[in-house]
């Protein structure tokens, strides 16, 4: 597994001494055709990595904000399989390591087969599927057999012998929600956020990515205190939408900034 | 048959149910597991959940002979469950007062529920209003608009509804956001479910309270007949009178089963709510089960002239139990069902819910085909007041001209 380019990416910031950068799009918003050019703007703009979300009828882990472009993706005629079809089409010509994030229902309607045969030709290094716990990963084991990171959740109600679990053979990263709740925006970063996130990267033997509701510059600053990057949807749907790509600029930025300044 | 147990340790139904949900809820779901199976254990609860099944509901219902149907039909002895007769109208209220009782248990004080049509939004608002249990009921807002009188008795019981306008507006969404509130405050609230649906344990504790609906038929058919039904029959949506139906007369080889899918316009239209018969296996709402979904996995609409039956999927336990082959599943369409609903107002002075028409107007059928030694049981899962507007409009004037 060495050779996934998600692990590779994450090593070199570790090596670099900075924090990962993973900014959340929902593939089809605005069409698919300009999939890569969305790619290559956070490539070029030094993220980690990019998490694409699959648009599906019914995401029940998500706010309103990505709700809203999946239903967008979804009556641009956007599918699984079309999606797959541009990212092969566009492999060559990007290099940023892509994270799907899929509800299991759009993977076992595709066929978990097919599904991890065309996610090897398109390149994908791996695959986040917020409505399955551990205990349900048997169907989508063909994933990390693959060599796809299927990457699990933490999240503040689990407990310290459950994250220990879920983190002993984890691959990837952990990927620690913040929130208690969906997806989306929120105010201040409560005090018991860097207490769950220094546990969690206490007991991971992979880097501990924060995510939900991580919206502001200030939060990725206050969050990569704790931990080894961030994650960062709603708001980067939100800037795109209203083209504040300078918003987006900032938020990679203050990833950054800790070697940088 | 041999001994039925299912679902395994893990909640899954041969390879239906489970729990695909986000992990912010397994705590929630372990700690309802485990209430769930000290609670089964402990006599007082079972005597606490008694009394109210008694006392408050008016339990047991009566299993009726309806001798004009059964005349009518020339075959088969024909019995009605009598689950109209339940306070509240329907068999809805068998679960809503159990799992109340559990989130008391839990020391959490408030109830969250989805609701479509409104029966079990109005179930769980009477058992918080009784319970002195805070109450949100989640329901789509292309819902609220068609049941406007449902919204305002649950508003008399106390109880706030939430618009859904989410996706479609209708039950699947308000499913959704019940399930997104409730993952941002799980810590105080519990989720009654309202069918044989969601994530383990919900499936086995809805069937387990409706339960009570295949017991007494059971014990009440072999005091009237000295035997067993040699069928029992039911309609199907989520599916939790089926379940409560079947589930005591599983192991009972002699006894065929009949779950009872809406046909809506017909199964070779897209307007139907047939998971089982035209679906497909898939996860939606924490479980594996059969699913109306198109292609690349986006959940369809169901169509049915009956709310309660309006639901893109079919509980696990059902998805097994027709891969098993121990039920038959089959359909009825919207015409079908108003027939019948008209046939049992006026042969036996009963007007069905439009759900149970359904289950009515295929043991209608079925007696038919049998033969006169033979009986069978209907569930009479609710009653029809809430419908009559429906059928008036759909039938229109032509009953006056």
């Amino acid at each position: 597994m060495s050779n996934n380019r998600l692990a590779t990416a994450l090593k070199s910031c570790e090596q670099n001494g900075e924090k990962a950068f993973i900014p959340y799009i929902m593939a089809g918003d605005g069409e698919l055709s300009s999939l890569k050019e969305q790619l290559l703007f956070f490539e070029q703009q030094g993220a980690t990595a990019v998490e694409l979300g699959i648009p599906f009828s019914d995401p029940v882990a998500d706010g309103p904000v990505i709700q809203r472009a999946g239903i967008r993706a979804l009556n641009n005629g956007t599918t699984l399989k079309k999606i797959l079809e541009e990212l092969v089409s566009i492999r060559e010509d990007v290099s940023i390591p892509l994270i799907f994030m899929g509800y299991s229902n759009s993977i076992l309607a595709y066929g978990i087969g097919q599904f991890v045969t065309d996610c090897v030709k398109a390149g994908i290094a791996g695959c986040i599927i917020p409505d399955i716990p551990v205990e349900e990963e048997g169907l989508f084991a063909p994933i990390q057999e693959a060599g796809i990171h299927l990457i699990r959740l933490v999240t503040l109600t689990s407990s310290k012998e459950r994250i220990a679990e879920i983190a002993e053979t984890a691959q990837g990263f952990i990927y620690a929600v913040t929130v208690t709740g969906i997806t989306g925006a929120r105010e201040a970063f409560g005090s018991e956020v860097g207490a769950y996130l220094e546990q969690v990267k206490e007991i991971s033997p992979v880097p501990v990515l924060a995510g939900f509701g991580i919206s502001t510059p200030e939060h990725v600053r206050s969050a990569t205190k704790y931990c080894d990057g961030v994650i960062v949807g709603s708001k980067i749907i939100e800037s795109l939408e209203q083209n504040r790509k300078q918003d987006i600029i900032e938020l990679i930025q203050a990833s950054k900034k800790q070697v940088q300044q | 048959m041999s001994k039925y147990v299912q679902p395994d340790q893990t909640g899954h139904f041969g390879v239906y149910g489970g729990r695909f949900v986000p992990e912010t809820l397994m705590h929630a779901i372990t700690e309802l597991e485990e209430v769930y199976e000290q609670a089964k254990q402990d006599p007082e609860f079972q005597k606490q959940l008694d009394y109210y099944l008694e006392k408050y509901i008016g339990r047991e219902t009566p299993l009726y002979f309806a001798e004009g149907l059964t005349k009518l039909a020339g075959g088969a002895k024909i019995y009605l469950k009598r689950e109209d007769l339940n306070h509240t109208g329907a068999h809805k209220i068998n679960n809503t007062i159990g799992q109340a009782l559990l989130t008391k248990r839990m020391g959490k004080k408030k109830v969250i529920a989805e609701t479509g049509a409104g029966q079990h939004g109005v179930a769980t608002a009477t058992v918080c209003a009784l319970l002195n249990l805070e109450c949100i009921i989640f329901m789509g807002s292309e819902d609220i608009r068609r049941q406007k009188l449902n919204v305002f008795r649950m508003e008399l019981l106390g109880a706030k509804v939430v618009s859904v306008s989410q996706g479609s507006g209708t039950l699947k969404d308000a499913v959704n956001e019940a399930l997104r509130y409730w993952v941002a405050h799980v810590e105080d609230t519990h989720y009654i479910m309202g069918s044989v649906l969601g994530p383990h344990p919900f499936p086995v504790i809805v069937r387990d309270f409706q339960s009570v609906i295949g017991k007494e038929t059971r014990k009440q058919y072999l005091e009237e007949e000295g035997r067993l039904p040699h069928a029992v029959v039911a309609c199907i949506g989520g599916g939790s009178n089926a379940m409560g139906m079947f589930y005591p007369f599983v192991e009972d080889e002699s006894v065929r089963m009949y779950g009872v899918e809406a046909a809506g316009h017909g199964l070779d239209t897209a307007l139907h709510a047939a998971s089982l018969t035209k679906g497909k296996p898939g996860v939606l709402h924490g479980a594996y089960m059969y699913l109306l979904q198109d292609e690349d996995g986006q959940i369809q609409e169901a169509h049915s002239i009956s709310a309660g039956l309006d639901y893109p999927g079919v509980g696990p336990e059902h998805s097994y139990l027709k891969d098993i082959n121990r039920v038959t599943y089959t359909s009825v369409t919207d015409e079908e069902a108003l027939e019948a609903l008209q046939m049992l107002s006026k042969e036996e002075g009963i007007i069905p819910a439009l759900e149970s028409s359904h289950a009515i107007a295929y043991g209608f059928k079925l007696a038919k085909q049998m033969k006169q030694e033979e009986g069978i049981v209907i569930c009479l899962s609710g009653r029809g007041d809430k419908d009559v507007e429906t059928v008036q409009a759909r039938l229109g004037g032509s009953e006056h001209e």
